[in-house]
């Protein structure tokens, strides 16, 4: 992924042409900068994404038979099914947010929360078991 | 990312679907194949279209099936023996040998198969037919790739996919105007005619792209996103269970064998007992597990159609006795169901000739989308060097590279193709290997298209591949005539239907990819003429003005 993003000249390098000439320094780092935001959301939207999504998997084969009586079998297709639609929704939101920060940061917060409520219902299941 | 959410889902839809656009364009093209593919292969058999077939009962073709199998396969772990249909006249038979002793070579394990073709009335395997892939290449080619192993190239596909998904989403973000731009066309304007054929190609066909892109995750889910099963059924006994409750009688069903020899009962009353039960539907599928032995289990499984969902009711028997053991999937649950719908809609069995002509032409849309995407992507990128070039400058590696790859592989694509068929029927019939030397042409060709688009990514190149293509596929019907039986004048007036069908859309094909070189010629013209009229300054303003409304409209 940081391969490709080396090959490609990110759009901001273009922006300027003519600044580049005359103040190599500062709008080279300025550029390098925005090559780390990008690869960083990249890694944040795979990785971060896929790892929310599988979460959102997970959360929803447990809590739907937990929450509304659903079949196991059915939770779990379901959650399934939805995941796909969670990770476009996380990738999404990486890239809309107004820096890599917040993105990761938002990522974090919907995992610790999916998290959390898989520890309960794992551990709620395991009691009643 | 940028300023303002739609600009920033902008940027990602332009990303998102240029890293992945080649692949996703190979995908869509292999995949609209795919719809055909029985038709396919029955084009690229001419031995069998002279041959009309009868109609055999079912019960018959299956008692034939299941007598080949005992002679030629009486000790495999599973048999599966696919009736016959409109489209696919043969009776399919495959057995799975019992696994080899552990410890041997995984060379051994591979491949651990055997396939043929039986003619239903006498049970006889079909042997005239030429050995090839037929449309299957095209199929597995659409999610397996090729010349790498098959779970790779699955991950490489859902990876791509996804990122359709991502920008087909943040596309539709970015189109606030979404019917305006539906029925906004402005030819001959450059980029923003890029821009617009993009819009129709994608607009038109939205429904089709997201429903075809979502459910294709769908089909694969359970190895992308194995996690939810896994938790669930974590203290439940793992998927095995999972899949045993969700899809009750699917194909996942282990049947260990007993060691005692058991003959297997007679077929024709399971198949008989199976329609009745079906209100006479037909009989799709038949697996037997562990054929003459003591456990053997015979899986009857409707057949498709009629009915959207994949999964389609099943019946189980013992195989010895013949009892039923149970029935499955006659009360689909909610979610099992959904996917089951997703997974057909995705395949298109159900669908009769007119609606796989449309999916077939929304497929077609799919591979424009994709590919007035990539060219926009380039349009766009190379007003950026305009002034450099005016200066006898150079364009930057990336957008040559992109632009060499988008040769390769939007023009290329179909040369390669259409080198497939002609290889079909040019190669001699009984060469060892045959079925791999057709794929090997493909890919011959395949590179050649790219390696040529590469070194010389130019508008003479883009005409001189796209009217090979379109040569290429025109004059498939009169390949056709000269070695086959069925020429078009008489396929089109006593059959077989399907091989008419195929000599026309391959003239359709070849006329679109005519008139694809004939607009390139045109730019080219222009191109030329443009340099003798640019010694005034040209007009700045549209340039710039378009480049700015780029993306934001």
């Amino acid at each position: 992924m940081i391969l490709i993003l080396q090959v490609f000249p990110l759009p901001l390098s273009h922006e300027f042409p003519n600044d580049l000439a005359r103040r190599p320094a500062l709008v080279v780092s300025a550029g390098v900068r925005y090559r780390m935001s990008v690869a960083s959301r990249a890694v944040a939207a795979i990785a971060g994404g896929y790892g929310v999504a599988a979460l959102s998997a997970a959360v929803l084969a447990l809590g739907l038979p937990a929450l509304f009586d659903m079949a196991r079998s059915e939770a779990a297709l379901t959650g399934t099914l939805v995941s796909f639609l969670v990770y476009a929704v996380a990738v999404m939101w990486v890239f809309a947010a107004r820096s890599a920060w917040r993105a990761w940061t938002g990522l974090a917060i919907a995992a610790a929360l999916q998290g959390l409520l898989l520890l309960l219902w794992t551990q709620g299941a395991g009691g009643a078991a | 990312m940028k300023d303002g959410f739609r600009q920033s889902m902008a940027w990602l839809h332009t990303w998102s679907g240029l890293l992945v656009g080649w692949v996703l364009f190979m995908v869509f093209a292999a995949g609209t194949a795919s719809y055909f593919k029985d038709e396919i292969t029955f084009w690229m058999k001419p031995e069998l279209h002279a041959i009309s077939h009868g109609s055999v009962a079912q019960a018959v073709a299956a008692e034939n099936a299941a007598a080949y199998l005992n002679r030629n396969a009486g000790n495999a772990a599973r048999w599966f023996i696919t009736l016959p249909t409109a489209r696919e006249p043969a009776v399919g038979v495959l057995s799975i040998k019992p696994p080899p002793p552990a410890g041997s070579p995984p060379a051994e394990r591979r491949r651990g198969f055997d396939r043929a073709a039986l003619d239903p009335a006498t049970g006889q395997a079909i042997t005239a037919p030429r050995e090839t892939r037929g449309g299957e290449f095209f199929y597995r080619l659409h999610f397996d790739l090729h010349y790498m192993p098959a779970l790779w190239a699955r991950w490489i596909v859902g990876f791509c996919a996804m990122f359709m998904l991502v920008a087909i989403v943040s596309g539709i973000v970015t189109h606030k105007r979404i019917f305006k731009d539906f029925f906004t066309f402005r030819p001959k304007k450059g980029q923003r005619s890029w821009l617009d054929a993009h819009n129709v190609t994608a607009v038109l066909a939205l429904p089709y792209h997201a429903m075809i892109t979502y459910t294709g995750l769908v089909t694969l889910m359970f190895m992308y996103m194995p996690w939810g099963p896994q938790v669930a059924y974590k203290a439940h006994g793992g998927t095995d269970t999972f899949f045993a409750e969700a899809i009750p009688g699917g194909l996942r069903t282990q049947i260990k064998p007993s060691g005692t020899k058991a003959a297997l009962a007679p077929l024709a009353p399971m198949v008989a007992q199976a329609t009745a039960h079906w209100d006479g539907a037909p009989v799709g599928r038949i697996v037997v597990h562990q054929p003459n032995d003591a456990n053997a289990v015979v899986s009857i499984t409707r057949a498709e159609g009629r009915h959207l969902s994949y999964e389609q009711p099943s019946m189980q028997f013992n195989g010895t006795t013949g009892a039923l053991i149970g029935t499955f999937g006659d009360v689909p649950k909610a979610a099992a169901e959904t996917r089951g719908v997703l997974y057909g809609l995705h395949i298109g069995r159900f669908a009769d000739p007119l609606l796989r002509a449309l999916f077939f032409v929304s497929g077609l849309a799919g591979c424009l989308m994709v590919a007035t995407g990539l060219l926009l992507w380039a349009v766009k990128e190379r007003q950026k060097y305009a002034k450099a070039l005016k200066q006898g400058g150079r364009i930057g590696f990336g957008l040559r590279l992109v632009d060499g790859l988008n040769l390769g592989a939007i023009a290329g694509l179909p040369v390669a193709m259409a080198a497939f068929f002609w290889a079909n029927r040019l190669l001699p019939v009984d060469v060892v290997g045959r079925n791999e030397a057709e794929i090997r042409w493909f890919f011959i060709v395949w590179g050649a298209t790219a390696v040529l688009g590469l070194l010389r990514p130019t508008l003479r190149m883009w005409q001189a591949q796209l009217a090979l293509g379109a040569l290429l596929f025109a004059l498939l019907p009169v390949l056709n005539a000269f070695t086959g039986p069925a020429a078009l004048t008489v396929s089109l007036r006593s059959g077989p239907s399907s091989v008419a069908g195929f000599d026309l859309v391959a003239i359709a094909l070849g006329l679109g990819l005519a008139g694809a070189a004939w607009l390139v010629e045109r730019k080219r013209r222009k191109a030329l003429a443009a340099p003798r009229k640019a010694v005034k300054p040209p007009p700045p303003t549209e340039l710039t003005a378009s480049a700015a409304a780029g993306q934001g409209s």
